[in-house]
């Protein structure tokens, strides 16, 4: 598949604090592609530079097949287009004007239809002539999504476009983000809502400063976590060493009981032929079991590991897997 | 229409509907020019046919002055709000990233503060004198008119707002916050017009040569002023604010 951003060993430095250091990834047309960090770590810099509002310090990129420096920045800022956190809109003036002004500066040929049909996108239509300033923070950034839509960008950048919003607006938005695929267009989305990355993004990037990981959320998953089977039974067993032992594919096991009903988790290498096996072992002990599964890790998990944090390793956590 | 002049043309057309609905500003750019000419204007009116020389032409002096401070005080307000006033909605960054040059950017938003001022500048003094004309007895009417400083300071009312308004704008994309650019703004627009005031006073005799270096002076300083205004608006000091990106 083409790439419609190639970033390689792209670094910012401000003063003498290094605040994207070497980051270097694609993202192919029509992708969604998820930016996770925590706060500071570079995220928005990362996107700033490559919605050429900030220079890099070294390494290079290309946006919408148009290098990055300074002959290529006005050809990028017309074939892309960026979605700070906060909506950035004109609040005293009406929907419609401030996506007419935007239209203006993008010298749109047939700005009455494109705004028709931006503002028909995100459902707002019946709120053009509303000011901005008098609109929730949904509408307000369903408003900034239409004045993002409103060029048919090759390349959208949005940064943290849920932030602030409540559910319901944020299914709103991220299902109109989800309708930008349909539409080829490449997305890169930053974000701190692991879901919502998961829910949207084919790839996700994790990274603090530096890149961490680059893949498939499940990717990261398995190239982080042994897979395993979560067993939950109604009392403990009598002689756990004994049922998990002797079942062949099981690795290891984990008694991660905290209060209720008894749990177990089994390491194995393939969960879909351990689990037969492991259901006989425990009906031939007597078992009363509640439910047996593979245990699924998930980004949430892998952020925790690889942007500092630990995962998967205390009882909490254990539990949190087997309820899943 | 070539996509500068578009673009520019953007640019203006928003400032102004965004003035249109600031209070703030409306306040400024009608309540200013209303005291700038009752003041002066019944100073003028009070004068009676026989009053002493001295006296009249002091008046007059004072009366042609005011006018001046309209081209300073308004473009200085709505200058200054430009730039701080979007970076605190938060719309400097999604324009920025947008292909509006960073001179279209400039050069859009200073005529949109400069014909507004600059007109109702022009506005006040032409009611003024037409007030005297009509209302003041005929020695004061005609002492105004023939004011030696008049035609030099009908000079200086464009580049007097030309003055303030890349004063404003200059110090609007280095503060965070309006009212401590506006009155940055407003402070630093004085240095011209007390320039105009000793020329007013006729501390400096206001000839017709004098007059002309001191437009000519100021012309050049507002040209200085104008480039050294577009370098600041650098998108990355617009939007970093020249200090280490805090929330990356």
């Amino acid at each position: 598949m083409t790439a419609t951003i190639e970033v390689s060993h792209l670094t910012k430095k401000f003063g003498g604090r290094t605040a994207v250091d070497d980051v270097s990834f694609t993202v192919a047309r029509g992708e969604i592609f998820g930016f996770l960090g925590p706060n500071g770590a570079g995220k928005t810099t990362t996107v700033r530079m490559l919605g050429t509002l900030v220079a890099p310090t070294s390494g290079s990129a290309v946006v919408a097949g148009v290098p990055l420096d300074r002959a290529g920045a006005a050809e990028i800022r017309r074939r892309v287009s960026v979605m700070p956190e906060a909506p950035g809109l004109y609040r005293r003036l009406t929907v419609r004007e401030n996506l007419e002004f935007f239209a203006r500066l993008y010298g749109l040929p047939d700005r009455d239809s494109r705004i028709r049909q931006a503002l028909e996108s995100v459902g707002l239509s019946d709120r053009a002539q509303d000011p901005t300033g008098s609109l929730s923070k949904g509408l307000r950034q369903r408003t900034a999504l239409a004045r993002s839509l409103l060029t048919d960008p090759e390349v959208l950048f949005l940064d943290e476009p849920t932030s602030g919003l409540d559910p319901a607006a944020t299914v709103e938005v991220l299902n109109l983000i989800a309708g930008m695929r349909d539409k080829g267009t490449t997305v890169l989305l930053t974000t701190h809502r692991l879901d919502e990355a998961e829910r949207l993004c084919d790839r996700v990037a994790i990274m603090n400063t530096s890149l961490r990981a680059v893949g498939k959320p499940s990717e990261l998953r398995a190239q982080l976590f042994s897979r395993s089977l979560s067993i939950i039974t109604a009392a403990p067993l009598k002689d756990p060493a004994r049922v998990f032992t002797g079942v062949a594919d099981v690795r290891e096991w984990r008694d991660v009981t905290s209060g209720g009903p008894a749990g177990y988790l089994l390491t194995v290498s393939d969960p879909a032929l351990a689990a037969p096996a492991v259901t006989r072992a425990l009906v031939a002990a007597a078992a009363d079991v509640l439910f047996i599964g593979e245990s699924r890790h998930t980004l949430e998990d892998v952020y925790l590991q690889l942007a500092g944090g630990e995962a998967g390793e205390k009882p909490a956590d254990a539990k949190k897997e087997l309820s899943r | 229409m070539s996509t500068t002049t578009s673009r520019v043309g953007a640019v203006i057309i928003k400032e102004l509907a965004e003035f249109r609905r600031n209070r703030l500003i409306l306040i400024t750019a009608a309540v200013l020019p209303v005291i700038f000419l009752v003041s002066p204007t019944a100073s003028i009116l009070s004068l009676k046919a026989t009053v002493l020389t001295t006296v009249l032409q002091n008046r007059v002096n004072a009366a042609l002055f005011f006018p001046l401070l309209i081209p300073v005080f308004i473009p200085a307000t709505m200058a200054a709000y430009s730039v701080a006033g979007e970076r605190e909605q938060g719309t400097l960054e999604p324009v920025l990233t947008t292909p509006v040059s960073t001179v279209e950017f400039v050069a859009g938003k200073a005529a949109a503060i400069f014909a507004p001022a600059v007109g109702i500048a022009y506005l006040i003094f032409g009611v003024f004198i037409a007030i005297v004309q009509f209302g003041a007895a005929s020695a004061v009417a005609t002492a105004v008119l023939n004011a030696p400083q008049l035609p030099a300071e009908l000079v200086f009312i464009p580049l007097l707002a030309a003055w303030a308004i890349w004063v404003g704008m200059g110090i609007s994309a280095r503060t965070a916050e309006i009212r401590v650019a506006q009155q940055l703004s407003v402070l630093a627009s004085l240095p011209p017009v007390a320039l105009a005031a000793l020329l007013s006073f006729h501390v400096i005799n206001p000839t017709f040569m004098v007059a002309a270096a001191l437009a000519g002076g100021l012309f050049v300083i507002d040209g200085v002023a104008c480039f050294l205004v577009a370098r600041l608006f650098n998108r990355e000091w617009l939007v970093t604010g020249g200090k280490a990106a805090a929330t990356s």
